[in-house]
């Protein structure tokens, strides 16, 4: 059929718009709106003694300030904890405006609203808070010696202890007849999407209703959050994500404190109020992630085979822990990646520091469990000098094992089933992909330019589209036209084509006739968000079962008409027809006309609808028992658990020895999402996740100071890769169907970014013959890592060094 | 109060068209198109002149429409996403040929960048007298000032390939 687009490069159906300057981002909207700005916390832990407003009252244009004073209701309560968990013992959120105590610089304190935006700063400017400052808690380190706490009631500065173990453990380890520990550690990094986040409210007082826009990765939560907040009916709120300039996963926390005080201002004042975040505020105003420090004891026999594994992880929340432990679970529970561990321990400590809060960064732990496991497997070769790639190899869970137990309990908390997959099909691929066997004449080549060449690789299980579901509804109109929607958001992965696609071939119409509406709750008003790799595998498969009911329901309708049996009727190409029987067909336009009876007749098409113009039985309804008008559909998925992708990922560094600059100068990509909607668009996903990946591991990082000043709050100084730093990417796929849903698809939007880290420690150690305990790394770190006379060195690099190989 | 915020009416041709505009002098270009003008496809990404989501083309020049102030323009030219694609006389547009590589090479993911790519390869590439010759270090150094955080990079530099081959057909 010419209307199977699922599988195809379809370009995209949002590009036209986004490529002539007509998306509508959200600063975009409201030109008339009255500006919000905030006076944040300059301190990183402070009592707040007095704030003064009396100067900021002169400034012209000024419309409104507000302070935790004015907040009433559920307002003036601390935000939610969004995702309770029994482990989290201590959970804590701030206020929409700081109560008396500031945990972070940048902590909102102050809304200003004012007639533009300049104005609104310009007040802000004139208003004197003054502070007690309280001793600051910066880091993992700091925060687990607990010289200082971030809340006073919580001494030891941890909010949740996260443990989960498949068997005895520390029988095992001494049972091994290898062990090894290690610490290493991992910096913050953070999503930094183009855009930051914004908000717009405009409340309609005669119908009492609120309209908000929202960069944002869940509008009907935050829906349900400001109708919780404000005391609203929900049916009198509505949100809509517009076009949303990348998320990556911060805004998927919400209520953000200005997506709660913009629509209470908006209220209040009756006047449209908007807030564009700027970056500064981005940096110190939203969420990062990825700090933690982690120790291991790995336990394996004379072959690199695991007997046992146990790691315990102090992870950094920053101040408050709005969106639980998620990241903490992630990293529990995926650092046992594509390996069989006959038993394995977990325990992360979550611990308050005075920073920013940590929420989901694409990848969401991901990335700093494939660090802990890989860089162990790095660490079981280079013990028994075996081939890296051949220690993870005998560690492999089979292609005859799945599904596979690893008997842990996933962030969606429903067990960790591994689905399906082919690891060391992966591996094959990948070694091929990079030239593993060819590292040592690649190393000697390098070595007579003057160049350190390193490869390193790292494998992932990635747990995607969890539950708890999502929806979709397609609707046929008596144009044509074919309207889709789900609740779920988007932020730049194409859900537009992706869903039409999938529409297109599940119901035998155009492309070109598809509509596709994402995150408004004005169509859809039930969905969860997009995270954790979902839309595809979540949305895609709910529009899929809504294509397939509107379907059944056109035959149905079509076959009265066509007078044959359902089941010997096609679609294609929006004609419904006699499989065999050309000419014998009716439109499916002409479907939906029909499928509404009608007493009036409001256009041509619709005469054919209307009660004398239609035959049928009189002794039926017109609407039959159990149905219902229009040609329509809605339906859910709902995985019984996650479906897990995988992939493995090669880098080649090439250092130089005179400036310890690190490039990257090949790096190998082997990825298995299952079945693939439009490969354009997951190869475009891998690109920009590996891209993200290799910021995390070589530049991207939140230098704060021990005071809790974050010193690199710029684009100037937090270094985000430009062209000039993200290397050329070899893609090799692998399709391995999910069993779980019925398009066999898995998640693709974090894979990109979560082995990146690992892959380049390893490359690098590889390089150098240094231990590599830290990342990301610098040029400057490397440097003063190599001349260390007490870093480690690899016993790797000994035996190079016995055989007459530098380094 | 203070009158920090002193008016000026400013006279610039934006996209061919002579626009005129009152403006606080301390108002930024980037700010003045989008709020004053309405041309919303130039977008803010950092607003210290790093990122480039910005770039618009003025005089002939790409520039940073966040570092420039809005009275610097009075007299200028200045060219925006808005004013890539030509009118086709059919109540349409011709799409840039930078727009349509774009499309083709999915160049673009969230597309909150692309406004500011397009200007700066646009003018790049338009500037040259032998587009199709560039070569794969006058792509990286084209588009080497931009920051975009979805798509790696790979599929941009890919279409500007494609746009200067294009840019070559064009002519």
């Amino acid at each position: 059929m010419t209307t199977k687009l699922f599988g195809e490069p379809v370009r995209r159906r949002e590009d036209q718009r986004l490529i002539t300057g007509k998306g509508r981002y959200l600063d975009d909207i409201g030109p008339n709106a009255l500006a919000a700005a905030f006076v944040r916390s300059p301190h990183a832990h402070a009592r707040i003694v007095d704030i003064d407003v009396d100067a900021a009252l002169e400034v012209e244009g000024l419309v409104a300030i507000y302070t935790y004073e004015d907040l009433t209701g559920p307002m003036a309560e601390p935000l939610p904890v969004l995702i309770p968990h029994p482990q989290m013992h201590a959970p804590r959120t701030g206020f929409p405006l700081a109560n008396g105590e500031v945990n972070h610089v940048g902590e909102p304190i102050v809304m200003v609203v004012a007639t533009d935006r300049y104005v609104a700063e310009d007040a802000c400017d004139r208003i004197l808070v003054t502070y007690e400052e309280l001793p600051v808690v910066v880091g993992v380190d700091v925060a687990r010696a607990a010289t200082a706490a971030v809340h006073e009631e919580i001494p030891d500065n941890v909010a949740a202890r996260h443990h989960q173990e498949t068997g005895d453990v520390e029988p095992a380890l001494a049972a091994s007849p290898r062990t090894l520990s290690f610490t290493q550690y991992i910096e913050r990094s953070a999503c930094m999407p183009m855009e930051g986040k914004g908000v717009h409210a405009r409340w309609d007082s005669d119908d009492r209703s609120l309209r908000v826009y929202t960069s944002t990765q869940a509008s009907t939560s935050v829906r349900a959050a400001i109708a919780a907040k404000l005391d609203l009916s929900l049916d009198k709120v509505e949100v809509i994500a517009p076009d949303v300039g990348g998320g990556f996963g911060v805004k998927i926390v919400h209520p953000w404190p200005e997506e709660l005080l913009v629509p209470m201002a908006a209220i209040a004042l009756g006047q449209e109020v908007k807030w564009a975040e700027d970056r500064r505020e981005h940096f110190i105003g939203s969420a990062h992630e990825r700090q933690q420090r982690q120790e291991i004891t790995v336990g394996y026999d004379d072959d690199g085979r695991i007997t046992a594994l146990d790691v315990h992880i102090w992870h950094d929340n920053g101040a408050y822990t709005p969106y639980g432990i998620i990241v903490p679970i992630v990293t529990a529970t995926q650092l046992v990646g594509p390996y069989v561990i006959p038993v394995y321990r977990v325990v992360v400590e979550s611990v308050f520091t005075n920073t920013v809060i940590v929420t989901p960064y694409r990848g969401a732990g991901r990335p700093q469990g494939c660090y802990a496991m890989e860089r162990t497997m790095d660490r079981i070769a280079d013990d028994l000098g075996l081939d890296r790639a051949l220690v993870r190899e005998r560690n492999l869970i089979q292609t005859d094992q799945f599904p596979y137990d690893h008997h842990l309990t996933f962030q969606d908390g429903r067990p960790v089933i591994y689905d399906s997959g082919d690891y060391p099909g992966l591996l094959d691929k990948l070694r091929t992909l990079v030239g593993w066997s060819e590292a040592d004449r690649l190393r000697a080549e390098a070595a007579t330019r003057g160049k350190l060449l390193g490869v390193g690789m790292a494998m992932y299980v990635e747990g995607t589209g969890p539950g708890p579901y999502e929806g979709g509804h397609v609707q046929v109109l008596g144009s044509g036209k074919v309207l889709v929607s789900t609740g779920l958001t988007s932020q730049g992965q194409g859900h537009e084509t992706a869903f039409a696609q999938i529409v297109a071939s599940e119901l035998g119409v155009p492309i070109e006739d598809v509509e596709v509406t994402t995150g408004d709750t004005r169509r859809f008003g039930y969905a969860v968000g997009t995270f954790a790799s979902r839309a595809a595998v979540m949305s895609g498969n709910a529009i899929a079962l809504a294509a397939r009911g509107v379907r059944e329901k056109a035959l149905r309708i079509a076959a009265d008409v066509l007078e044959a049996a359902p089941e010997d009727l096609e679609i294609d190409e929006g004609l419904v027809q006699v499989k065999g029987v050309p000419g014998t067909s009716i439109p499916l336009r002409t479907v939906a006309v029909l499928s509404n009876p009608l007493r009036y007749a409001f256009d041509e098409a619709a005469k054919q609808a209307t009660q004398f113009a239609r035959a049928g039985s009189d002794d039926k309804p017109p609407v039959a028992e159990g149905d219902a008008p229009g040609l329509e559909h809605r339906d859910y998925y709902s995985p019984i658990r996650s479906t897990f992708a995988s992939g493995a990922h090669a880098a080649i560094v090439e250092i130089d020895p005179a400036t310890w600059e690190i490039d990257v100068v090949k790096y190998a990509v082997v990825h298995d999402c299952g079945n693939v909607v439009n490969p354009m668009i997951v190869e475009g996903q891998v690109h920009g996740g590996v891209a993200q990946g290799v910021g995390g591991a070589l530049y991207e990082r939140m230098a704060y100071d021990a005071d809790g000043q974050l010193q690199n709050a710029s684009f100037m100084d937090f270094l985000m890769p430009y062209a000039s730093e993200v290397p050329d990417i070899d893609i090799d796929h692998q399709q391995t169907p999910s069993p779980l849903n019925p398009l066999g698809i898995k998640g693709a939007g974090e894979a990109g970014v979560i082995p990146g880290t690992a892959a380049i420690a390893s490359a690098i150690e590889d390089a150098v013959g240094r231990r590599i305990t830290s990342m990301p790394i610098s040029p400057t770190e490397l440097y003063d890592l190599v001349r260390n006379p007490t870093a480690e060195r690899t016993a790797a690099a000994e035996r190079r060094s016995e055989n007459g190989v530098l380094a | 109060m203070t009158g920090v915020d002193t008016e000026r009416t400013i006279a610039v041709t934006v996209n061919g068209v002579p626009r005129e505009a009152t403006v606080p002098v301390r108002r930024l270009l980037s700010d003045a198109l989008r709020h004053d003008l309405g041309l919303t496809g130039t977008h803010v990404g950092c607003e210290h002149g790093v990122c480039g989501a910005c770039t618009v083309i003025v005089d002939g020049d790409p520039v940073r429409s966040c570092l420039m102030l809005a009275v610097q323009v009075d007299g200028s030219s200045v060219r925006t996403v808005e004013g890539l694609a030509r009118d086709d006389h059919q109540g349409g547009q011709v799409l840039h040929p930078v727009q349509e590589a774009f499309r083709e090479c999915h160049a673009l993911q969230c597309g909150f960048c692309t406004p500011g790519f397009l200007m700066t390869i646009a003018a790049g590439l338009e500037s040259r007298d032998n587009a199709q010759e560039i070569s794969e270090e006058e792509v990286d150094e084209l588009v080497g000032g931009n920051l975009c955080r979805c798509t790696g990079y790979a599929n941009i530099k890919k279409a500007v390939r494609h746009a200067a081959t294009a840019m070559k057909d064009d002519a």
